[in-house]
């Protein structure tokens, strides 16, 4: 549809500063997240207060759910805000601007972080100065938002706008509450809640912002680049409708989920548990819509290169929501919560359904606005096999070692004492942690593999544009 | 729909709808005073102890250790009673954390000596050669700064003041540094000659985790 439209006008600029920004962080991200999976089996890595475990975790999660995360989301949304409502941006500028700032808060996030600047709440972590600028850079993002739908050409939102619409509205209200605090200096505050109702605040944040940057805004990628990339129009627009509505509904509910068997009231706790399985409706409504759209056509599995990355990754999507709410029901969670079971769902997520439709969004996006195909296909097939097969060694050895652990945890003597000690538990999983660096590894070099194959399809001569 | 056509209807109602669970489930516990229960046993932080819970978040430790022992035997069995909600009630922020790298800390308090912390502090993996912590050695060698420890307990609301504050601060420091201190050989081992004087990062943090779980022993107590 919107292709036959020129393409005079539409300003790719910002979409190809955040592209570049989200690649880079991205590398900087897992270059660190790959140093504290050493650190867990061998400390010696803990070289300086600023290189130890405890500040460089924070990095590493900040550095790849802001700076990478973040960074592809914006960089997907203003490329679909113009398509979809065949309108350039409507301030280009600011949305420059917002470019400029993003990276600029990123890196001064990294270094206050490094320096031991934190709130300590989880995702939240940015002291009082930073949480300002990002309420500034998100109003930036959303005065864009609203004036190109505003000034749109076309009548009818398509549903990745459903999605953007509700990811600016959400995180808007969920970074504020949970960053309400008290600045002591520059450097240092206190949140306005206190121990348990600051618990509940903060796993509503986190849980939340996880779904509105994770899932919300991935989705709006998946709904428009899948049908983009293979020609297929989605299965069911009515099965898009109610998924987005349960969604952001029931997501909401369920925060509490995070804090089972903590001194949060009961009652919080369980209604978490029924809206999370509740959620597992509205998540395989979009997994079975993506599988009903290659209906037919699932030949392209094999000849689309594109295709495998949005079907593996919205497959991982499924999983992962399936998991989520199985590992929250109160006896599961009695078991696995603390271990590394949980590191290991996190990062099926982020590892498989995440980057693998960002990369293939911007596999889609970056030829398309350089007027030119491509640099590498293979290349792009072997940047796919390497981060699967590198997630999912990582996330399977966690899922075991977190097994191992529960289990020793639990495990008690024929006389009721406990079996392990704590230390005992810790090192039986020295193995695995090693295996697991391994497999970051793996999946580290896939995406290098990826950045260069980005970097050089932006280097060649752009053809002329087939209109 | 009407409303996909609509964007600002559209971002109207979605607000609508993520209020919903938000008000029903975070923002009306807020307001119910059994949330978070008090309990006259409970005391807020020193401000030493103060220090060193803010250096605890400073260096990350709830990245690899909980403070909520859960409702379950074998938990109780290894850390002691589970966690009642009036021993956050001065906890800002809560240090629940996600993840057991290291093991939770809500009852370290008084389970081993100062003496013992300062040299696990030092070297964790002297005492435990297998362990992954990383060595904190250099926190005795900072002065603890208190320049603001006042403004702190004022803005948490503790009631302290600042010759409280001044009390507080002058006490720990003469108790860590005197002579008859039991834990005085570790701490000398650690502490460079210049602050041996002195109050350091590592003694806050000390008293910081010496603190932990034990206001709640008199609450039980008194059930």
């Amino acid at each position: 549809m919107e292709e036959s439209m020129s393409e005079a006008g539409y300003d790719y600029r910002v979409v190809r500063g955040f592209t570049y920004s989200a690649i880079f962080w991205l590398v900087i991200g897992l270059v660190v997240g790959l140093w504290i999976a050493f650190e867990m089996f061998d400390p010696a890595l803990n070289l300086t207060p600023w290189l130890s475990f405890g500040r460089l975790r924070v990095v590493h999660t900040n550095g790849l759910g802001l700076g990478f995360g973040l960074a592809g989301v914006f960089a997907t949304a203003y490329y679909m805000l113009q398509r979809l409502t065949r309108t350039p941006i409507a301030f280009p500028r600011l949305a420059l601007a917002h470019l400029y700032l993003f990276n600029a808060a990123i890196a001064l996030a990294a270094v206050t972080l490094f320096a031991g600047m934190n709130t300590s709440k989880e995702y939240a972590e940015l002291e009082w100065p930073l949480d300002i600028g990002v309420v500034i850079i998100w109003v930036m993002f959303a005065v864009n938002v609203f004036g190109t739908l505003i000034k749109r050409k076309e009548k009818q939102m398509y549903i990745s706008l459903w999605y953007i619409v509700a990811m600016t509205v959400t995180v808007a209200v969920l970074y504020i509450v949970n960053n309400l605090e008290i600045p002591v200096t520059l450097f240092k505050s206190y949140t306005v809640y206190s121990g348990t109702n600051d618990a509940n605040v903060e796993w509503w944040y986190a849980h939340n912002i996880v779904g509105f940057i994770f899932t919300v805004p991935v989705l709006a990628m998946f709904y428009y680049f899948l049908p983009k990339s293979t020609g297929l129009p989605i299965y069911s627009h009515r099965l898009s409708i109610v998924s987005f509505w349960a969604l952001i509904f029931a997501y909401l509910w369920t925060g509490a989920h995070h804090l089972m068997l903590t001194p949060l009231p009961e009652w919080i706790q369980t209604v978490a548990i029924a809206f999370s399985i509740f959620l597992i409706a509205p998540s395989w409504g979009s997994v079975l819509n993506g599988y009903y759209t290659l209906q037919g056509n699932w030949d392209q599995m094999r000849t689309n290169y594109l295709a495998k990355f949005f079907i593996v990754g919205i497959t991982f999507y499924g999983l992962q929501t399936i998991q989520g709410p199985t590992q929250g029901l109160r006896t599961l969670n009695a078991f696995f919560h603390y271990t590394d079971w949980v590191v290991g769902h996190v990062h099926m997520g982020t590892m498989g359904w995440v980057t693998m439709v960002i990369s293939a969004s911007f596999y889609y996006m970056i030829p398309k606005i350089s007027r030119a195909d491509l640099y590498s296909i293979k290349l792009a097939n072997i940047h796919f096999w390497l981060i699967l097969v590198g997630q999912l060694v990582w996330t399977i050895t966690m899922w075991i070692g977190g097994i191992q652990q529960g289990a020793m945890w639990k495990a008690t003597n024929p006389d009721g004492s406990l079996m392990y000690s704590f230390l005992d538990g810790l090192t039986s999983l020295y193995p695995y942690y090693r295996l697991r660096f391994i497999a970051g590894v793996i999946y580290f070099i896939g995406i290098l593999v990826f950045a260069w194959n980005i970097y050089m399809t932006t280097r060649k001569q752009p053809v002329e544009a087939e209109v | 729909m009407g409303i996909n056509s609509k964007p600002v209807v559209f971002a109207v109602i979605s607000a609508a709808v993520i209020l919903v669970g938000t008000v029903a489930t975070v923002f009306i516990p807020l307001f119910i005073p059994s949330t978070q229960p008090v309990s006259p046993y409970v005391k807020p932080y020193t401000a030493v102890e103060l220090e060193g819970r803010d250096i605890y978040i400073r260096e990350g430790c709830n990245n690899c250790h909980t403070q909520t022992v859960r409702p379950l035997r074998t938990e109780v069995l290894r850390y002691g009673e589970y966690s009642k909600p009036e021993e956050f009630a001065y906890d800002r922020p809560f240090l629940w954390g996600s993840r057991r790298t290291g093991p939770d800390l809500n009852r370290i308090g008084g389970k081993y000596p100062d003496s013992w912390h300062y040299s696990h502090m030092q070297s964790p993996q002297r005492l435990f050669q297998k362990s992954n912590m990383p060595p904190y050695g250099w926190m005795a060698k900072n002065r603890l700064d208190t320049s603001n420890s006042f403004k702190k307990t004022s803005i948490l609301g503790y009631g302290y003041t600042e010759s409280d504050v001044k009390n507080q601060i002058d006490s720990c420091r003469s108790r860590v540094t005197a002579e008859s201190y039991a834990s005085k050989e570790s701490r000398n081992q650690v502490t460079p000659p210049e602050l041996q004087k002195d109050l350091t990062e590592m003694d806050a943090i000390i008293a910081y985790l010496q603190k932990l779980g034990r206001d709640v022993k008199n609450m039980e107590a008194a059930k």
